[in-house]
């Protein structure tokens, strides 16, 4: 069957509309990804990137110790961060959606957010500040007497996961937030009716309600967490390192593109897992 | 088929612009201007000024850490673009074989004048030709608070990996001189390190981390020095905690008995500057008396000047907090940071590496 004229001219049209965006995509996407994924099996060998076919920097990602503990330590990092950040951020955007008068509402999320406003940097150095032994949160600690030793709050894992889930945290209630809002209050006029008390309603009704917004929360948080090289450096005193550490090794000490690039894909791949096995479950709960 | 790819040539885009916009910016200026390839002490207005005023031009700096980076710059640049280079010592051969610095007049440069041990005839010049002249020089070792540890302790290297200051420590997050302080604090030389080394050094370095609070770059480290995070730098010495020294007169550092680690920097004329009057002038000028007692107490760290004259421009309190009567004693106990080829620098940041993840 032949298209008619008008369904050409339409075409065309969609055609016209897509072009910006297929190009822009195509130049600032595909282009330099095929380049990285090219550079990945290339090798540095001296002070030469040599430009031939080998996997020997997937190889020795799986082989050498330190640099794979750099993507078993994001991995660990990132699943810490995204339950705790899920946890905290869930009460608070119920509490906005549901306690907080309406007139109240867009004032409380951007008190909840305005820790955003800040510069990502200077956000994670003043965490340092807060949580360094003689950091605020110590000084109260020890001042009150509830503790004799200051507590090892920096420069560890400790520190790296409260300043992402600070920032995670703000990111994910809005998302539940928005699917919280959306909820019809006839669900849970339904469910009491039918005699389920409030838990019963949270837990059977409300909750499964909710679940897309935190799944699409917590795949940005596992996006931006995995991703992520800043808050590690600053506040996880370099006594483990995280895969974008790694990587950052090899660009500003090595100059080794190629092993950079094979690490990079690595990551890319997991983030894709992730994407997908998230697409997936959404999928699911749509049939 | 196998293709070469200079490393630096994928760093091109991103630093030719800001090379671009620095050396556009001073060609729509009138006055005669020079560009300097410098590290961070440069940039002390303190330092600079005079000599603008007096030959009324304008000095353009351009900060790097890491010889790895001005090599890069270097490459991304036209030549004539950049005037002078101040590098560290121990990489002026690699630059003198790159074919970057032009020679420089012998009897127009205060050689005689500088600490014998920090001259480095043997890296700064070639077929007795001079390309360079050490500036400025001072100790990887170990800084420390001396209300907080007991400064006797400080005196031996195995500091560093006692149990004694557990979780009080800080390591400088560069490997190459912590390598070689690693090596001299179990009795190898620097010059001498080869790959068969590496075992037992990683072995000390493993256990240097398990007592370490953190390892960190020099401005972390002198922050967590600085605010009681932790009492002891290691790899750290003068340029980490004398310029702190009016405000934080408990910061102190040392040569520990088994020695440390000695770097120095270096000053050079680009071969292909347009201006190579102006640019052997500025030499001068930062390896003068006046232009070195500057430099080292320029804002951004201090240490020693190597022109031996300098301290008659330098204060007794300057000269005390940098240890200037000591430094006989101190240039005999130190050495000078491993040159390592490809291999060997891949294999030690593979080590520091692995020490990092433990």
């Amino acid at each position: 069957m032949t298209a008619t004229p008008l369904e050409r001219a339409e075409r065309r049209k969609a055609w016209a509309f897509a072009l910006p965006g297929l190009l822009w995509t195509g130049l600032f996407f595909l282009v330099p990804f095929a380049y990285m994924a090219m550079l990945s099996f290339w090798t540095r060998q001296g002070r030469e990137v040599v430009a031939t076919w080998t996997l020997d920097n997937y190889v020795a990602f799986f082989e050498k110790a330190h640099l794979f503990k750099g993507l078993v330590v994001s991995l660990e990092i990132t699943a810490a961060v995204t339950v705790i950040s899920v946890l905290l951020a869930y009460p608070l955007a119920w509490i906005i959606a549901e306690r907080v008068p309406k007139r109240w509402q867009r004032f409380a999320l951007i008190m909840a957010i305005l820790p955003f406003w800040t510069s990502y940097v200077v956000r994670s150095y003043s965490w340092l500040l807060v949580l360094s032994k003689g950091g605020v949160v110590n000084q109260a600690l020890l001042w009150t007497g509830l503790l004799s030793e200051p507590l090892e709050l920096s420069a560890n894992r400790t520190g790296t996961i409260i300043g992402f889930v600070h920032f995670f945290v703000m990111l994910l209630t809005l998302t539940i937030y928005a699917n919280l809002i959306q909820l019809s209050p006839n669900y849970r006029r339904a469910a009491a009716d039918l005699g389920a008390n409030a838990f019963q309603t949270f837990w059977h009704v409300v909750l499964p309600l909710t679940l897309p917004g935190i799944m699409v929360g917590a795949f940005l948080t596992f996006v931006l967490c995995i991703g992520d090289y800043i808050t590690p450096q600053i506040l996880g005193g370099n006594n483990e390192l995280v895969l974008p550490q790694v990587i950052m090794l090899q660009l500003g000490r090595r100059a080794d593109f190629p092993m950079a690039a094979a690490l990079s894909l690595v990551l890319m791949v997991v983030v894709t897992l992730a994407y997908v096995a998230c697409a997936r479950w959404l999928k699911m709960e749509r049939t | 088929m196998r293709k070469t790819v200079s490393a630096a040539r994928m760093r091109r885009l991103l630093l030719v612009t800001a090379s671009a916009a620095l050396l556009s910016a001073s060609a729509a200026s009138a006055q005669e201007t020079l560009n300097a390839l410098v590290w961070c002490d440069h940039t002390d207005p303190g330092l600079i000024e005079p000599f603008e005023k007096a030959n009324d031009v304008k000095v353009n700096l351009k900060e790097y850490e890491g010889t790895g980076a001005a090599i890069s710059i270097i490459e991304q640049s036209r030549p004539g673009d950049w005037d002078v280079l101040v590098i560290d010592a121990v990489d002026v051969p690699r630059a003198i074989d790159m074919d970057i610095l032009g020679e420089m007049p012998a009897d127009q440069l205060p050689l005689a004048d500088l600490f014998p041990e920090v001259r480095m005839d043997e890296t700064t010049t070639k077929d007795g030709k001079v390309y360079a002249v050490t500036e400025k020089f001072g100790y990887n070792t170990i800084s420390f608070d001396k209300t907080k540890v007991d400064p006797a302790d400080m005196e031996d290297l195995s500091v560093a990996w006692s149990e004694k200051y557990k979780g009080r420590i800080a390591l400088y997050d560069y490997y190459l001189p912590m390598v070689g302080l690693t090596g001299v604090g179990i009795g190898k030389k620097t010059a001498d390190l080869t790959e068969a080394d590496l075992p037992e050094i990683k072995e000390k370095l493993f256990e240097m981390k398990k007592v370490s609070r953190q390892v960190s770059d020099v401005v972390a480290s002198q922050t967590a020095l600085a605010t009681g995070e932790v009492d002891i730098v290691i790899g750290g010495g003068e340029w980490l905690t004398a310029g702190l020294v009016a405000e934080k007169p408990n910061l102190d550092w040392t040569v520990p008995k088994q020695g440390a680690l000695r770097w120095a920097q270096s000053i050079g004329v680009f071969k292909d500057s347009e201006k190579r009057d102006l640019a052997l002038k500025f030499v001068q000028y930062i390896v003068s008396p006046e232009g070195q007692a500057r430099l080292a107490t320029s804002s951004c760290y201090w240490a020693m000047p190597a022109n031996a004259k300098a301290g008659e421009h330098l204060s007794d309190a300057q000269k005390a907090v940098l240890r200037w009567d000591r430094q006989p004693e101190y240039l005999k106990n130190t050495q000078l940071y491993p040159v390592a080829d490809a291999d060997l620098d891949a294999a030690m940041q593979d080590v520091w590496t692995e020490m990092l993840q433990q």
